[in-house]
């Protein structure tokens, strides 16, 4: 049985910013059909009443005084952006 | 060669200045320039930097010496390391050097150990094999045909091929345990929240731990103190003390109370892997140990609960890869959105882009509540599940791998029998304990590990039984043929 067709694959594939062609979608509408089926098996449970687990560990959140900690060095940090002016980012236009 | 002396023979060395940090640092990097010519476990080795820190070391007094002092260490190439190139085993980050240190590296360096390397994985530890690392094959080093396992099979390689003693992994559904298991080393999986997962790279932040590999137990506890406890950087990290624990090492346990899973030794599980953890669990009774057999109903919906959770929180966590601040940057793209597209298309491999599309299906308006939150749901079973054996017994027991370790390419066209075999090791993830992998015998002359699983925060328990069961098997005593420098 087939679950996904290759629009759907290229339909979630722009919710996550991912280039989808063609033959490429059709490749991972069977490899998602396989890991869908995979997730069949849990319908075999009732959880109804069951309270979904968001975190494995009972813990409170820990909170401090909202003073600056390490402060990371700006061009340090540039030297990883392939193009910037003026300690700004610089990106192609946001519009054609 | 002081490469071939254990942890504790290299300390009394230094101590006593027979043997300074330099000279092991030299030792330790021509031996990974030899042997990993064929293991291939290194992805960067670091010889300056671990020179320079060596000649700090040795100029450090007595009373300033760590817990580790001058032992040499591999680290897992998603965990952060500051100046030092970190790829995730991606093209996405093949020149990313990262401008702070991860904490569990930052004390790694506190108790005095020298970091020598980035170890490979598979990309963004999304894999069991590390055949999905964007940029080399790590080999098993007890059969140069095998694969070492994974994610963290660079960091178990390198262990096992006597590279370095001690490494670092992550492990988000067994990529810490299945590795070691395979390379016949110690791979311990702490408690969520043990260690801070500042520094490393987020996969699936409700299921990732750093932990250990070493050759021993003992090594194995020594390296867990040093790594754990609070850290103002990680709000999920536990306030809890971490004890030293090597005290936990006592050789006693008589008395202990163990379940064995029946179904973790059932259908799937290659005859000879449950011969030798059969003979292993009868080891630990003959030690005074008293083992029932019990059911773990929910785990065989773990392995489907945990592709659907860890994707769900990696198509989230993976966001952040736009091409813009660091990482893969197209050439000539003419808009943002393209810039975006591309990169992510580009720099991600194809395991990555799967997990990332079901994760975003899955917590897609019109499936969040049939697949996310049904996952969610029966995570809570999983996890009660291991609450109602605890109640009663201290630890449990089985394999750490239904099967030995697979031959390179060999099963990759198979994922699900990949995913068969995660019924041993996500449940653990799910729930959240922590659980160790030791070696216990071979199948068809390839390591079988022994997985040891507890309660929230009983590390030492795991420590105590996994020791009393390598003291009195001579497993660990065994080394792999490429790691006697064939």
């Amino acid at each position: 049985m087939s679950n996904f067709t290759k629009e759907d694959i290229q339909y979630y594939a722009n919710f996550a910013r991912i280039d989808m062609p063609d033959a490429e979608a059709e490749k991972f509408a069977t490899r998602l059909d396989t890991l869908l089926e995979f997730s069949d098996r849990l319908k075999e449970l009732d959880t109804t009443n069951v309270e979904p687990m968001t975190h494995p560990l009972a813990i409170v959140n820990v909170l401090r005084e909202d003073t600056p900690e390490d402060i990371l060095d700006r061009d340090e940090m540039l030297k990883s952006v392939e193009d910037h002016e003026d300690g700004l980012i610089k990106v192609p236009n946001i519009l054609d | 060669m002081v490469v071939n002396k254990t942890a504790s023979e290299l300390q009394s060395l230094l101590h006593s200045r027979e043997l300074s940090v330099k000279e092991l640092t030299e030792a330790t990097l021509q031996t990974i320039e030899e042997k990993d010519k064929t293991i291939q476990a290194f992805l960067t080795v670091t010889g300056p930097e671990a020179l320079a820190a060596a000649e700090q070391l040795d100029n450090l007094p007595d009373e300033k010496r760590g817990s580790l002092f001058g032992m040499p260490i591999g680290i897992k190439d998603n965990i952060i390391t500051q100046g030092i190139k970190t790829t995730c085993a991606s093209k996405m980050l093949e020149n990313f050097v990262p401008v702070y240190e991860g904490t569990a590296t930052e004390r790694v360096k506190d108790s005095g150990m020298v970091v020598v390397g980035k170890l490979n994985m598979d990309e963004f530890a999304m894999g069991s094999t590390t055949e999905h690392s964007a940029f080399q094959i790590t080999r098993n080093p007890w059969n140069l045909d095998r694969v070492p396992g994974g994610s963290s099979g660079g960091s178990a390689a390198a262990v096992a091929a006597g590279e370095v003693l001690f490494s670092l992994g992550s492990d988000t559904g067994g990529s810490v345990r299945q590795p070691a298991a395979f390379c016949g080393v110690v791979g311990m999986k702490p408690t969520y929240g043990r260690v801070s997962r500042s520094g490393l790279v987020a996969f699936g932040s409700s299921l990732d731990q750093i932990g250990p590999i070493t050759t021993t137990v003992e090594d194995n506890a020594m390296l867990l103190s040093a790594i754990a406890g609070a850290d103002y950087r990680d709000a999920s990290a536990s306030e809890k003390p971490v004890p030293d624990f090597r005290n936990a090492l006592t050789g006693d346990i008589k008395g202990l109370k163990i379940a064995v899973p029946a179904r973790y030794l059932g259908e799937g599980v290659q005859p000879e892997v449950r011969e030798a953890v059969q003979k292993a669990i009868g080891v630990l009774e003959s030690l005074g140990a008293h083992v029932d057999e019990v059911d773990l109903h929910y785990s065989r919906y773990a392995a489907p609960t945990y592709y659907v959770i860890s994707s769900a929180e990696a198509s989230s966590n993976l966001a952040r890869f736009d091409g813009i601040r660091y990482g893969y940057h197209p050439a000539d793209a003419k808009n943002l959105n393209e810039i975006y597209l591309r990169s992510r298309s580009e720099g991600f491999g194809e395991e990555v882009l799967k997990r990332v599309l079901y994760g975003t299906y899955a917590l897609s308006a019109g499936h969040h509540e049939d697949l996310y939150e049904r996952a969610q749901k029966v995570r809570t079973l999983i996890a009660q599940d291991f609450q109602n054996v605890f109640k009663e017994y201290d630890v449990i027991v089985g394999p750490t791998s239904a099967t030995n370790a697979y031959k390179l390419g060999e099963t990759i066209k198979d994922p699900l029998t990949l995913y068969a075999n995660d019924l041993l090791t996500t449940p653990v993830n799910l729930a959240g304990i922590p659980a160790i992998s030791v070696p216990c015998g071979f199948a068809e002359g390839l390591p079988v590990g022994l997985q040891i699983i507890g309660n929230h925060f009983e590390e030492a328990m795991l420590y105590k039984v996994a020791h009393a069961y390598e003291q009195a098997t001579e497993f660990h005593k065994q080394t792999p043929p490429a790691g006697e420098g064939n």
